[in-house]
């Protein structure tokens, strides 16, 4: 069975809300709607997003990593908000695993937002229903859209490249080894939700430099210091390509 | 997460009628109910509890987005608690209606009738109940506690009133119904206690450090990625500072419970009606403020992650 997730890169995301603007931007413009912005110049704005970028702050000074993490609908393979709903409305596609609202059954009660542990869930506050991350469904199967750009909007937006996406449950898909080599995790363990997007956790960066690498040891030079004989016309290396 | 009155009056109203019913169909089965007077009085009760459930009922709507679309909603109860409350409450409705009209007309099959009806009002019990205890990760609800509570405090309501009204129309049931409304009101404190005491020793078992899964002591959070409103910052917290909280526990504790008890006390050796009536006024008020505070206390793990605008 097939199970398509998002694989975000901890330690490659830089925090640049692409993602977040080219996830509204798609999606506002979707045969679903468009995405509400209210007061968008106001005081007091709000608007609907199915992706966020929050930044949090590890350690304690001067020991500090700055974490950028990007947060949409995991979708769960347990997902806790499908079966509170009362309509049917949300619902976990069985041949792709992404979880969706049927946006012409929700009645709007808020009810699967109170079961997401995670908060990925947001009502429309003008179509007044239930709005959550799609996982661009509607880029996925459309075959007028070139089959290498067949993908979530966030992924292709990405600048470093740190969203993954594939099924997760074929191990041999760039996600599933990402996962698998990477020590891939998953959000809140401990809710059993197994949500399918995972998270490459942080690593530590060090760039090694030994005294050999900045002097060779095996220089000739460094054995009497007699310098090469200066080369009597081109040599087999001047032809050499 | 942040009180909708929609849902407080929803589930306060409901239980105070399933309560009513309740306590009028036990003295039914006491053999109350034969004489003719009798009959008019459970009618009359059965139209209150009627009223009342279609109040909270009429109060449900305003929760809903969409709800033109309500219809839909009993579809997922092989599933849903929501919807199965959505079909225990029109069927309490109707078949306490069917009793009082059984009542009304004179026909003697009103204990099977209401014997479904009580059913489907501990059902409803069950259901309302249910849809916040079956919320895992929300541990204030997930308890036995929510089960106890529903029931009890709705029972105490109906039971209240159910006194009132016999004080003016059954000076018979006056007596036994106030002594369940103590009894009730008693159990229900002692159940509620037990609850608010339980929550205040909860350790939440998600952190900021589960919620992003990077397990270091100290993660703060520095920007939540938007500076305006929205959903999950409306949504999960009521925006009441500390003190409020508290001075509405205590509140309600008077109201719902020690105040009402000392009235319904004071009642055994008889009282009017309008004494009753406003011992139900006064506790409905302090139900009012319990349900507030029990969707207030309740501190959903979404909130992890929007604990700094920026």
């Amino acid at each position: 069975m097939t199970q398509l997730a998002l694989v975000i890169d901890l330690n490659v995301c830089v925090g640049c809300h692409a993602c977040v603007t080219s996830c509204k931007q798609w999606n506002t413009s979707g045969s679903a709607g468009p995405l509400v912005d209210d007061n968008p110049y106001g005081a007091d704005p709000t608007g609907t997003f199915f992706n966020r970028v929050q930044t949090f702050e590890v350690g304690e000074f001067p020991n500090t990593q700055t974490v950028h993490f990007p947060k949409s609908c995991l979708h769960c393979e347990d997902p806790p908000c499908v079966p509170v709903c009362p309509t049917g409305a949300s619902y976990k596609r069985a041949e792709d695993g992404i979880v969706l609202v049927d946006y012409d059954k929700c009645i709007g009660c808020k009810y699967c937002s109170w079961a997401c542990p995670y908060g990925a869930r947001e009502l429309d506050e003008e179509r007044k229903v239930m709005t959550k991350c799609t996982l661009c469904v509607d880029r996925l199967y459309d075959t007028s859209i070139e089959p290498e750009r067949r993908k979530p909007v966030c992924v292709l937006a990405c600048p470093p490249g740190a969203r993954i996406f594939g099924d997760i449950h074929d191990p041999e898909s760039p996600a599933s080894m990402a996962i698998a080599e990477r020590g891939g995790y998953q959000l809140m363990p401990e809710w059993a939700t197994q949500p399918a997007n995972h998270y490459l956790p942080r690593r530590r960066v060090e760039m090694a430099v030994h005294p050999e690498d900045l002097m060779r040891v095996d220089n000739p030079l460094q054995l009497d210091g007699a310098q090469p004989e200066l080369p009597q016309g081109p040599g087999r290396e001047d032809f050499a390509t | 997460m942040n009180p909708a009155f929609s849902v407080i009056f929803l589930t306060t109203l409901i239980g105070a009628a399933q309560g009513l019913f309740l306590t009028l169909f036990a003295a039914e089965l006491f053999g109350f109910g034969l004489a003719s007077g009798e009959a008019n009085f459970l009618t009359r009760g059965a139209v209150v509890a009627v009223v009342l459930a279609g109040l909270g009922l009429a109060a449900s709507f305003f929760h809903l987005g969409r709800p033109e679309r309500a219809w839909r909603s009993a579809a997922m109860w092989r599933t849903s608690w929501l919807s199965r409350e959505v079909i225990a409450l029109p069927a309490f409705m109707v078949l306490v209606a069917l009793w009082g009209l059984l009542h009304a007309m004179g026909s003697g099959s009103t204990k099977a009738v209401g014997g479904l009806a009580a059913l489907a009002a501990l059902a409803l019990f069950v259901c309302t109940a249910m849809i916040y205890a079956c919320i895992r990760f929300i541990q204030e609800w997930a308890s036995v506690f929510t089960l106890a509570n529903y029931t009890l405090l709705g029972c105490a309501s109906g039971a209240v009133l159910a006194a009132a009204m016999a004080a003016q129309a059954a000076s018979a049931l006056q007596m036994p119904f106030t002594q369940t409304a103590l009894a009730f009101t008693l159990m229900g404190a002692v159940s509620r206690g037990a609850s608010l005491v339980r929550n205040s020793r909860l350790k939440p078992r998600s952190t900021v450090q589960s919620a992003i899964g990077i397990k270091h002591p100290q993660v703060v959070q520095r920007a939540q990625g938007f500076m305006g409103g929205s959903f999950n910052t409306r949504e999960y917290f009521h925006g009441k500072a500390a003190p409020f909280l508290r001075n509405l526990k205590w509140g309600f504790i008077a109201l719902a419970f020690v105040l009402p008890a000392a009235m319904l006390f004071a009642a055994l050796n008889g009282a009017t009606p309008a004494w009753l009536g406003s011992v139900f006024v006064l506790q409905y008020a302090g139900l009012l403020a319990e349900r507030w505070f029990f969707f207030a206390q309740a501190n959903h793990p979404q909130n992890l992650y929007y604990q700094v605008v920026s």
